[in-house]
């Protein structure tokens, strides 16, 4: 035993100790607890992987039976394997880095301790996501990281906007995670378990022509599952949204950890997805559309952290292709690297934020190099590693990805080099915009540096965004997925290079050495930039083919027809019926003794004619 | 013994049943309301006693005094009622007596 | 004296004391009938410390009898099934009690004494094993609640209280008729002696005989659940009850038609119930989406509360009429949440009507920022209320769907659509209610939650976590009474495993059954 269980419980206790006593206690309680819980965690994390060596076979704990019912028994079982190791690290360290920048980006909020409990709560269901030994408690932990999320985006309720994006990532989060249930419960009618590996064993063995449509169908919900939490067409909608969460949540859950949920999902359940063939195409083509997709609606953002929104959207995109042409482990790399540079870029634009007094417009920004010139270096590095420009960490993944997807299917190929090229240029035109150029916010407002609170994790995040790409994260994954390694082609590579760089020099000419040639551009190209610029719409389209209709149909149809003029009519119809018959009958009760003799003695008539007709009793 | 038949008892039995129910259905006055439901009483009497003795069984006899006692009763809660009655509506008229219509 | 029977008895002799005390003192009604209420609920824990899961039979059994001809017995006795149940309802009505306290103020004394005499028929429901006193318990119950109802309601408390009665009366009725067909049949009300003899094959219904049978209690449970479209008195009868009205209604009261179902309606008829299922199933289902939907656009949260009920107890009945182990199971711990996280919501609605005197959701907005505490112990009866992970509901709603994918993937399906709904309207609820900025009445009357509302929540909070994590302390006993309800409904029952859609798991299904 080598307690497994302590690293999810530092972040609980963490969250029951703010949570209980956070409202009364010192701000320095708070953060020793918040910070410290997650801090003992990523040590225990290094203990426990330092204790289990390289991890051949899965390390697995069984606790106590959570359910127990008929055959069925469902354990609090946690499990360290080599993917589940990359994980833990990745959650606890950037969870880590992301609880001291917050320190200083939340210190003059009211609600601090409950902004601790909370992002604790979601350490601790994250690392239950991560570390579960069977689908249920995974799936608790992806309910409970959810949660944790509905709570942080609508930290600052007082505001609908937050509240309603809140709302929506719950809602549409729950849309995947119906998916999500309804493969656990083929998985369980088919193979009795939820263990990941009978299950998989399960899978393996047993022969693939009576089961290849069960499994098909299982993966796909499963991905159905994915698109919902890592936030891929047709279910990403609300991560933009999500925004609305103070930024080290956007840089926590909305970028490093809970999103990627998905591909974890996806790649520990890798076993299913190398049976359905059709669901694993299925995933890479979601992949790259949204890749894509997310990409052109990142061109034309204005707020920053809604253009890094749709930049994680689109990156998510991308290890969903890697996972979906069959290079899980690339995934997984990208994962990792997306982890490091994407939260920097959010955390980065945190501290510009902060430094602007929360101003989130990008065009209302410009010239902070000089104000904020640690900001401005560790942003450049986390931009030069998304745009894949080697040997930063982004060029490994990314380039991982690229070279399985041509060896699966060229077109997914050119997708994702041109979303490279996209990447970068949106990147660096958010980085332009923010740090070049004059400064175009309010006069009275004197731009600052952040505290080094904040600095210091952007700093360590900037190392670990220009050198993740050495830390050989494939080949620590090898064992867990048969891989068939692509052979690596130099000229592919050297295309998506110069798709990244022609992405940086162009947002250069753009927005430095031509500055108002974007807007020109833009009227130029009208309508199609209405589109790009309005999200394609999709947001409004849901709401007038889904929301509404369901809405009103409730209202008018379900609740006001159904139920209260139908079914409640006939109820009432009922008992206005017993009345109006009771109306009649009693004008019989007139009071005048001799009519009721009168009755009697007709009623007796009756009963003396009746048996004379029918007899009497036999 | 050569005994009046039974049918006789039965029809006078039967006749003095008939005129109670049409004068209880006819008449107005209270009292003969009564008088006409006593007359019914004992119309049932005479056919209990007949029947008794017809079969040679005590039970007829016995009814027919419960029955004598139950209308002594009733004669007797009856004529109170219509006592109070009198006192109160100062009529006879059953016509008038329809407090308990709904 | 069993403690059983003193579990049963004591709630009267409360009746009785509360009825001594005199009526202007209002403190001695209140804290006696606290009293009297803690006292049994202590009681009836005894009765789970003592419980044996092992013992496949009833315990705490009195049987003697009581009338003698027809021969009816009191014969009492609880299992795995009825256990927790009893508890349930010792547990709501102290908190019943609680909630009461300032909220009641006129006619103090009968109310409590109903209160109290209510628990001894709820208890009595969940206890008794003579059909006959099944159906006096049964009454019994009823008739305070139609008064708490029609006396201590709201404006159109009249209405509702007389729907309430009718609904649940035209049901009993035809139960009645069923039990005493059944008596004329087998010359005993005996439930485990029927049970026997239908067991055994001693008794034997024609086809036609075991439908009427069974629809006579069916209908008569499902009137109580509430199944949809039986449906329409629920919300009528919780908008115009008072709240601890509302708290035992739905807590415990609509259990009597699901544990009867699973008591009676199984193990009687045991082909008639499989032959109906489908389309019972089909109509929780309904009742799961539809009454979701019609609780997300309602503007009373009481009686978003109310249709929300429909939905949850929609898994019930789909669980029950799965015919699995993990269905049923699911179904019988499904009970028990909602009992829990749907009695608290009525509390904590109540919380609020206390302070703002309105049940319109409009009428709220921005509660959190005075009263923080009741936001956070409203949030987590709300997630409890729509199934996250960690929390009660949680179990009992995934143990139904997987027990109900096991026979019918498609059922599952569309009972899980119901999940998505019920986050949709619970959230749009406490976002109206407690987000945003606080409107000038809410700041003025909204304060947070005072010790005595403390310790009426509190219990229901802690039962939330305790049931969604430590689930061990709960299911065993309802499995074992669950294998043996299974075990009943496949003795001399003739059917065959329907043809089932091509890809499922039809094995699976065999072997299930």
């Amino acid at each position: 035993m080598l307690h497994l269980w302590l690293i999810p419980a530092f972040p609980l206790a963490g969250f029951l100790l703010n949570g209980l006593f956070g409202r009364r206690a010192p701000k320095l309680f708070v953060n020793l607890v918040g910070v410290g819980s997650v801090a003992l965690s990523f040590l225990w994390v290094l203990n426990t992987l330092a204790a289990l060596g390289p991890l051949e076979t899965p390390h697995i704990e069984r606790y106590f039976t959570w359910i127990q019912s008929g055959e069925l028994r469902i354990g609090f079982d946690l499990v360290a394997d080599r993917l589940s190791a990359v994980m833990m690290l990745v959650v606890t360290g950037v969870g880590l880095l992301i609880h001291v920048y917050s320190i200083g980006y939340m210190a003059h909020e009211s609600g601090y301790y409950r902004f601790f409990a909370y992002l604790n709560l979601f350490m601790f269901f994250m690392l239950l996501l991560v570390m579960a030994g069977n689908f249920l408690l995974l799936f608790v932990g992806w309910e409970g990281v959810g949660l944790c999320s509905y709570l942080l985006i609508g930290f600052w309720f007082l505001k609908k906007s937050a509240a309603d994006a809140g709302k929506k990532a719950f809602i549409v989060n729950r849309i995947g995670d119906f998916g999500f249930s309804l493969a656990i419960y083929l998985i369980v009618a088919h193979f009795g378990t939820l263990d990941f590996d009978p299950v998989f064993a399960a899978v393996r063995e047993r022969p693939l022509e009576t089961d290849a449509g069960l499994l098909t169908l299982v993966a796909l919900l499963l991905l159905v599952g994915a698109t919902g939490k890592s936030a891929q067409v047709p279910l990403y909608v609300w991560l933009p949204d999500a925004m609305e969460g103070p930024t080290p949540v956007s840089a926590l859950i909305h970028a490093a950890t809970m999103v990627t949920a998905g591909v974890y999902m996806t790649a520990r359940c890798a076993p299913i997805y190398l049976q359905a063939p059709i669901a694993l195409e299925a995933v890479a083509w979601v992949g790259a559309f949204t890749a894509f997709f997310a990409a052109t609606i990142g061109l034309a953002q204005h707020d920053i952290k809604k253009v890094f929104a749709y930049s994680t959207i689109s990156q998510l995109g991308y290890m969903f292709l890697g996972a979906g042409v069959g290079a899980f482990s690339a995934g997984i790399y990208h994962l990792v690297t997306h982890a490091f540079f994407k939260a920097l870029l959010f955390l980065g634009a945190g501290s510009v934020i902060h430094a602007l007094g929360g101003e989130q417009d990008l065009r209302r920004m410009g010239g902070l190099r000089k104000q904020a010139p640690v900001t401005f270096w560790t942003l450049l590095c986390a931009a030069v590693a998304i745009a894949g420009v080697p040997p930063f960490s982004g060029f490994h993944s990314k380039d991982a990805i690229l070279l399985a997807a041509h060896h699966h299917s060229p077109a997914l190929y050119w997708i994702g080099v041109v979303t490279a090229a996209l990447t970068a240029f949106y990147v660096f035109r958010a980085l332009f915009l923010a740090f070049f150029g004059d400064y175009r916010g309010d006069p009275h407002h004197h731009p600052h540096e952040s505290p080094p609170v904040m600095t210091v994790p952007l700093m360590a995040l900037a190392a670990l965004s220009l050198a993740g790409g050495y830390f050989g994260v494939p080949a620590w994954l090898e064992p867990m997925f048969p891989v068939s390694e692509p052979a690596h082609d130099v000229a592919l590579v050297v295309v998506s290079v110069i798709a990244g760089l022609a992405g940086i020099a162009t947002a250069w000419w753009f927005y430095v050495a031509r500055p108002g040639l974007a807007d020109r551009v833009a009227a130029q190209l009208g309508g199609l930039y209405q589109l790009v610029y309005n999200k394609y719409f999709v947001d409004e389209i849901y709401g007038a083919a889904v929301v509404r209709p369901v809405v009103e149909g409730s209202e008018k149809l379900a609740w006001r027809t159904l139920d209260v003029s139908v079914i409640d009519g006939m109820v009432n119809g009922l008992g206005a019926r017993a009345q109006s018959l009771g109306d009649v009958l009693r004008r019989i009760q007139s009071g005048n003794v001799r009519s009721y003799a009168a009755w009697v003695l007709f009623g007796a008539v009756l009963v003396v004619v009746a048996f004379g007709f029918w007899g009497g009793w036999q | 013994m050569n005994a009046v038949p039974l049918s006789w008892y039965l029809i006078l039995s039967a006749v003095l049943f008939s005129l109670g129910v049409a004068g209880f259905l006819v008449r107005r006055n209270i009292i003969t309301v009564f008088m006409s439901i006593e007359l019914m009483l004992n119309a049932v009497n005479l056919s209990f006693v007949t029947f008794s003795y017809q079969f040679k069984q005590a039970d007829g006899h016995i009814f027919t005094f419960f029955v004598m006692v139950v209308a002594a009763a009733e004669a007797a809660v009856g004529l109170a009622i219509i006592l109070a009655l009198v006192r109160t509506r100062r009529t006879l008229e059953v016509d008038e007596v329809n407090l308990l219509k709904f | 004296m069993t403690l059983l029977n003193l579990c049963l008895a004591l709630p009267v002799a409360g009746f009785l004391l509360i009825l001594a005390i005199p009526k202007e003192n209002h403190r001695a009604i209140r804290t006696a009938a606290l009293a009297v209420s803690l006292l049994v609920f202590g009681l009836s824990l005894g009765l789970a410390v003592r419980f044996d899961t092992s013992l496949p039979a009833y315990q705490f059994v009195t049987n003697v009898p009581w009338i003698a001809s027809p021969a009816i017995r009191y014969h009492v006795g609880i299992d795995g099934l009825s256990l927790w149940l009893v508890i349930l309802s010792t547990l709501l009505t102290p908190v019943g009690v609680l909630v009461s306290w300032r909220y009641i103020d006129r006619r103090v004394k009968e109310f409590y004494a109903l209160l109290i005499l209510m628990e001894s028929g709820l208890i009595g429901v969940f206890v008794a094993l003579d059909l006959f006193l099944f159906y006096v318990f049964w009454e019994v119950s009823l008739i305070p609640m139609y008064f708490l109802i029609g006396v201590w309601g709201h404006e159109r408390r009249i209405y509702a209280a007389v729907k309430f009665f009718l609904f649940t009366m035209a049901g009993s009725v035809l139960m009645l008729a069923a039990i005493i067909y059944l008596y004329t049949q087998a010359a005993t009300f005996d439930y485990p002696a029927i049970l026997s003899l239908v067991a055994e094959g001693r008794l034997r219904f024609s086809p036609l005989e075991e439908t009427l049978l069974f629809l006579g209690f069916f209908l008569a449970f499902a009137i109580k659940v509430p199944l949809f479209p039986l449906h329409t008195w629920l919300p009528d009868a919780h908008v115009e009850a008072p709240t601890a009205g509302s708290v035992i209604l739905a807590s415990v009261m609509l259990k009597m038609g699901t544990y009867g179902l699973l008591r009676f309606s199984l193990p009687l008829f045991p082909s008639a119930s499989r032959e109906h299922a489908p389309w019972i199933a089909v109509l929780a289902i309904i009742g799961i989406i539809y009454g979701a939907l019609v609780a997300m656009v309602q503007p009373n949260m009481k009686k978003l509360v109310a249709y929300s009920s429909v939905s949850h107890l929609g898994f019930v009945v789909l669980g029950i009429f799965s015919f699995t182990q993990l269905g049923l199971d699911g179904a019988v711990y499904q009970m028990l949440n909602h009992g829990i996280s749907t009695g608290a919501l009525f509390v904590l609605v109540g919380f609020l009507y206390e302070r703002r005197h309105s049940l319109e959701i409009a009428d709220y907005g921005g509660v959190a920022t005075p009263a923080p505490n009741l936001a956070v112990v409203f949030m987590i009866t709300t997630l409890a209320s729509i199934g996250l992970p960690v929390l009660n509901n949680f179990v009992g709603e995934y143990l139904v769907l997987q027990g109900t994918a096991q026979v019918n993937f498609r059922w599952t399906v569309f009972a899980a659509i119901g999940i998505i709904l019920s986050a949709c309207y619970m959230l749009w609820l406490y976002q109206r209610a407690f987000f945003g900025a606080a409107p000038e009445p809410v700041r003025a009357h909204v304060h947070d939650l005072s010790p005595r509302e403390w310790s009426a929540i509190l219990p229901l909070v802690v039962l939330m976590v305790w049931m969604g994590t430590a689930t061990q302390t709960f299911l065993p006993p309802i499995g074992a009474a669950n294998a043996r309800i299974l075990e009943h409904t496949r003795q001399n029952v003739e059917f065959h495993v329907k043809q089932r859609p091509p890809g499922a798991a039809s094995a699976e299904v065999a072997r299930a059954r």
